[in-house]
């Protein structure tokens, strides 16, 4: 019986080979966050925000990059920490339409009994979607980042010194984004997995870091110094623009943060660890189901 | 082999509910019917298992592993298909069980190998390529099935698989599963309330009430000592019984019709022959096998 097109039902096998441990899960949890962030192996639907959001992220390094270059250096629009700064609107888009994507959607569609019948834990499954966002975020801003180098370092008049130069601008604003990218999936992770309904976590988590920007109007006029110095850590964007403060020196908004630097760097820090913290309570009770 | 065992297993959850109380039970290789009405202690039991939640007292040993401390060791071995719906509308069923199998610890090529392979046991072929969301329920159910199924266990814990499936559907399930237990070598746990339908595919059963063990064997032990000879007569209904009575049979009396137990291989002859001396027309006599249900009909009222 070797007639071709006849199927033999060759009956069920058993599984010898390997069974990897809790690293690899993780990794597979990882890479298929990071896929779903920017809608791979989804519908053409998934992809089209956060592509959008990426799209114009990128033609706006590269018309910056275009006009330095033009111009030889002599009219920058962003360096690389204000480019940061300037994109903030579409980080938190993007982060509002991403975070529900990686924890909400697996809470509406139940598939958490699934993953945690395995031998994964909360931490595994937090963990991973934690690293998954904050990498999209970083690529977000660290891509067209380095495409701002890339022009930097192509039109450099002194060889190979200006394109290091230029790579010791760019290494800090990578770190800066890297802060960013890391605030700001922590925030919206936490905020994404208090509900299943996508719309409801995406407002929440545009809200939250819209509404935190008044209050820092307000207290910024107050007739009090220390209040103007401290306005900044009334919301997360003006938060980092202080650490940026701190760590820097300066920086290119009009935010003086006076001699409290250090408190917006232990601020951004306990942020992200209560973040992450509430988030990993959050997911052992619903690991235990 | 015994693949489950319990010793006075209690689950109190906070607020003094009591899932489980005093559950001690030894199971045995092979496809097992774990049945009781809703809230019974079925699903805590099966979650117990997979050491998604931590027993208040007593213990439990699957494959001689605890789930408490050996959590990894156990999942690793075991399949779980939830009751609710699980499965996320947007991705393919392809897709979404390579997804489980690498979650369960398989390498990428293995676990889209197996997924494939997974999925064509359950009957889904071409269909696997289409997303989830414009499945059936029927071809929902054999997914959750596959992605039990994907990384090779040694247990399979269903919980109600025959779920919103119509009566079609459910034997297909039913057969599916059957040939799991015993074609494929892996046990089974199928949790239902439906007693009817999970008697005709297991070897064993266990019915708990109210978190309480009430009752655990194989069926044929719980069916073997309960075959009934039906004898009806058109007239002297009265007088047969009293004859049969005074040959010491066990007679009881069920509308029109005598029940009398089968319990030895003269029973049969000796009421032929009583219906006989008596000169009765005999409408009919036949041997009725007891179905398991009946066996709990006085404690539950199962709606089998």
């Amino acid at each position: 019986m070797s007639d071709a097109g006849v199927i033999h039902d060759i009956g069920y096998q058993r599984y010898e080979g390997p069974r990897l441990g809790r690293p690899a899960v993780f990794g597979a949890i990882y890479q298929h966050g990071l896929r779903a962030a920017f809608g791979l192996g989804r519908s053409a639907k998934a992809k089209i925000f956060p592509w959008l959001v990426a799209g114009i992220v990128l033609l706006t390094a590269v018309i910056n990059g275009a006009v330095k270059a033009q111009t030889n250096g002599q009219i920058v629009l962003f360096d690389y920490f204000s480019f940061d700064d300037t994109m903030s609107w579409l980080v938190i888009f993007f982060v509002a339409i991403v975070a529900p994507e990686l924890v909400s959607r697996d809470m509406r569609s139940g598939v958490l009994p699934l993953y945690f019948s395995r031998p994964l834990r909360a931490f595994d499954y937090i963990g991973a979607k934690f690293v998954a966002l904050a990498t999209a975020v970083f690529l977000l801003l660290g891509v067209p980042q380095f495409i701002m180098f890339l022009f930097g370092a192509f039109t450099t008049d002194d060889g190979a010194k200006g394109v290091w130069n230029e790579f010791l601008d760019l290494a800090p604003g990578w770190g800066y984004t890297l802060i960013w990218a890391v605030l700001f999936a922590s925030i919206s992770l936490l905020i994404a997995s208090f509900t299943g309904k996508r719309a409801f976590a995406a407002g929440g988590i545009v809200a939250f870091f819209l509404m935190t920007a008044p209050v820092v109007g307000v207290l910024s006029i107050l007739p009090s110094t220390t209040a103007n110095h401290l306005a900044g850590l009334a919301s997360p964007m003006s938060l980092l623009v202080g650490v940026q403060s701190w760590l820097r020196g300066r920086n290119d908004l009009d935010l003086n943060i006076g001699d409290f630097g250090v408190v917006y760097g232990i601020e951004a820090f306990c942020l992200v660890a209560a973040a992450l913290l509430l988030l990993l309570a959050r997911y052992r009770k619903v690991a235990s189901l | 082999m015994t693949i489950i065992a319990t010793q006075s297993l209690t689950k109190t959850y906070g607020g003094g509910v009591t899932a489980l109380s005093e559950l001690t039970v030894g199971v045995e290789a092979g496809v097992i019917g774990l049945v009781g009405a809703n809230g019974a202690g079925k699903s805590t039991f099966i979650k117990i298992m997979l050491g998604l939640t931590a027993p208040t007292s007593g213990d439990v040993r699957v494959f001689g592993l605890d789930p408490v401390t050996e959590t990894d060791q156990v999942r690793a071995r075991v399949g779980y298909m939830p009751e609710n719906d699980c499965l996320p509308p947007d991705v393919s069923a392809a897709e979404f069980v390579t997804h489980l199998g690498r979650l369960s610890g398989l390498p990428k090529t293995a676990a889209r190998e197996r997924a494939s392979e997974a999925l064509r046991h359950v009957g889904l072929y071409e269909e696997r390529y289409r997303q989830i969301g414009g499945y059936s329920t029927g071809m929902k159910q054999r997914v959750k099935l596959a992605q039990a199924l994907v990384h090779d266990p040694d247990l399979l814990l269903l919980d109600e698989p025959t779920n919103g499936l119509d009566p079609a559907g459910r034997d297909a399930m039913l057969t599916l599963v059957h040939r799991i237990g015993n074609e494929f070598g892996i046990s089974v746990v199928v949790c239902s309330h439906l007693l009817g339908e999970v008697e005709r595919i297991c070897d064993s059963l266990i019915a708990i009430e109210g978190g309480r063990l009430l009752r655990a064997d194989r069926i044929s032990a719980m069916t073997a000592a309960s075959d009934v000879l039906a004898v009806e007569v058109s007239e002297g209904t009265e007088e047969l019984f009293d004859k049969l009575d005074g040959l010491g049979l066990q007679v009881s009396r069920e509308g029109r019709l005598l029940l009398v137990p089968l319990t030895s291989e003269e029973a049969y002859d000796s009421i032929l022959r009583a219906v006989a001396e008596l000169d009765l027309p005999l409408h009919r006599i036949d041997q009725r096998r007891h179905r398991v249900a009946e066996l709990f009909t006085s404690k539950e009222t199962a709606d089998v």
